[in-house]
């Protein structure tokens, strides 16, 4: 039997442990894992994720990815995603947005919106410091806000970023083969129409 | 003297001495917004009725307006202490009714993952458990120093910390990165000593042993007749766990053991998540020797406007507070019919009238604590 009180004392000795050790734990490691906040940064892990963005190459206007397809607003659980197609001088749509607005204030950061988009145009950012004081002003994000470039996409998930640009670039080369084979083809086809064209003519 | 006159459900006041209370929703101890309208007499609970739905946020009807897939985040937001084992208990539903295969591998990471949300659940009670008997501060700071870890783990694996959106119908979303298995089986390694710590801390506490011991006993038959599962089923002695019974997933070849109570006091029900976090370590230590390599996802099924045949499925799985189940209807359409969550921490509070009746008004935050519940899943 043990002596009353002993399992009291007992964990009284882990507390101590567990208090002096956090006093001699700078690195973190075991004891004392709080972080000073603004002083302190956490160090982000590169899959951390927070609210989408869109991703340009080269110029913002021109290089934008999204061709306004309304996949990821159909597809948004909370919907807070809202897009217009822009029209160009004759009223036409063109294959880019208008308008494109996110509420972050809604966003859930599930990243269904860029599991969808077939494009590879939208992107989860890793920022957290998005406090403000009015909700319309500042928490709507519109395109302007959203467009980064793909440089800062390949700076936060580099991983991400490599197998993305390896998909594009091998989309891209099959494309320019296609091309070429079928320009090829076309050559040799025009060549052949030639050659009949220029074949009869010694038998006439 | 009633306390509340006008907001209790009871009819007035029945002899001298009784006393009305309306316990919660703001009360620290009630883990959320639950509430209890309790009768006393001097300090001996004579009557307890629940009073649930201040956390309802329209879970289920959700869902119906929204594609399969589109439902998979909220699911996280069921049970937040241990999102991804919703997450799994909705993509096997969906897998039952649309009879999607998942790949190995996946299967191996759903159990990996699954074990450590168990241990990170029951981590957390040991601390909100303490908090609740009134000891803030210590335990519970433990307790949350060691789920941030396995929160960390989460985090590199998925990209969040509690809302994972972790799981697809067919495995899961991506794979483990590089160096992570490695990182999580040094964890795991550690937990243990964690648990060592824990146990010096608390189980020859005596104070702990006089709050907890011989309080809101509940005999195992009772326990089957209201439904109850999980931890709180097994702390009355029944053995019943959905890991074995239904044999899911990876789980039959992985050998562990089922622990059980004996008296199902709260004392049973708090060592019994000590001990099944010891089996959780031995399950991960196979899984983590076993994994396959290969595809973690079934390149057949279409996430994106997922149309499962028509028909009616109940998928379940043993999640760290009991059975959680998905019962989904489909025409054939994009959105379910139907669906229908049975949350785990719902039907164990049925029986909360049960166990509290005669013990003290404190003792009332120590059951409830035993049972572990999580308001997100009780509302829903």
């Amino acid at each position: 039997m043990n002596l009353p009180g002993s399992g009291i004392l007992k964990g009284m000795a882990v507390t101590a442990v567990n208090f002096i050790g956090s006093f001699f734990d700078r690195a973190h490691a075991k004891r004392l894992i709080t972080e000073q906040y603004p002083e302190e940064r956490p160090i982000l892990v590169e899959t951390s994720r927070s609210f989408p963005f869109l991703v340009f190459d080269g110029d913002p206007e021109k290089g934008i990815r999204c061709t306004a397809c309304k996949i990821c607003e159909k597809e948004c659980p909370p919907q807070c995603i809202s897009i217009v197609k822009a029209k160009d001088a004759n009223g036409k749509p063109i294959l880019r947005p208008q308008i494109f607005d996110i509420d972050i204030s809604v966003c859930m950061g599930c990243q269904i919106c860029v599991e969808v988009c077939p494009f590879e145009s939208i992107r989860m950012d890793n920022i957290y410091e998005v406090s403000a004081y009015d909700r319309f002003g500042t928490l709507v994000l519109h395109k302007d806000q959203l467009l980064k470039s793909n440089e800062y996409y390949r700076q936060i998930h580099p991983t991400e970023a490599a197998q993305t640009d390896a998909r594009i670039e091998a989309v891209r080369v099959k494309k320019a083969a296609a091309k070429a084979a079928s320009a090829k083809a076309a050559a040799a086809k025009a060549a052949a129409a030639q050659a009949a064209q220029t074949q009869p003519e010694p038998a006439a | 003297m009633s306390f509340h006159p006008h907001t209790s459900s009871f009819n007035g006041v029945q002899g001298a001495g009784a006393l009305d209370v309306s316990l919660g929703p703001q009360h620290p101890s009630t883990h959320g917004v639950f509430r209890m309208n309790v009768r006393m007499e001097g300090e001996t609970i004579t009557k307890l009725q629940p009073v649930f739905g201040y956390l309802h946020r329209n879970h289920e009807k959700i869902a119906e307006a929204n594609s399969w897939l589109g439902s998979m985040p909220y699911t996280d937001r069921l049970d937040y202490i241990c999102p991804i084992t919703n997450n799994w208990a909705y993509a096997r539903a969906v897998e039952q009714l649309a009879g999607i295969e998942v790949p190995e591998r996946a299967e191996y990471i759903r159990v990996i993952v699954g074990e450590l949300t168990r241990l990170q659940n029951h981590t957390v009670f040991l601390g909100f458990i303490l908090a609740d008997m009134g000891a803030w501060g210590s335990a519970l700071m433990y307790a949350f120093r060691e789920r941030e870890k396995i929160l960390d783990l989460f985090e590199w694996l998925t990209g969040a910390r509690m809302m994972v959106n972790y799981m697809r119908f067919g495995g899961v979303r991506c794979d483990l990165p590089v160096g992570w298995l490695e990182k999580a089986r040094a964890y795991v390694e550690t937990y243990p000593a964690f648990l060592d710590e824990m146990e010096r801390l608390l189980t020859g506490n005596e104070i702990l042993l006089a709050r907890l011991q011989g309080v809101g006993i509940l005999s195992g038959e009772r326990a089957i007749n209201g439904g109850l599962s999980g931890p709180v089923l097994r702390a009355s002695g029944v053995d019943y766990d959905i890991r074995k019974v239904d044999a899911y997933g990876v789980y039959p070849r992985l050998s562990f053991r089922i622990p059980r109570g004996t008296v199902g006091d709260c004392y049973d029900r708090f060592m019994i998540r000590l001990l099944e976090a010891r089996e959780s370590i031995r399950i991960l230590q196979q899984a983590f020797a076993q994994i396959p390599a290969g595809p973690t996802l079934n390149p057949a099924v279409k996430q994106r406007g997922f149309k499962p045949p028509a028909g009616e499925a109940y998928g379940r799985i043993e999640g760290p507070k009991g059975e959680l189940g998905f019962h989904l209807i489909s025409q054939g359409g994009e959105k379910p019919y139907r669906y229908h969550v049975r949350p785990p921490s719902l039907i164990n509070l049925t029986l909360l009238e049960e166990m509290c009746l005669g013990t003290k008004i404190a003792d009332v935050m120590v059951i409830l604590g035993s049972i572990d519940i999580v308001l997100g899943e009780v509302d829903r």
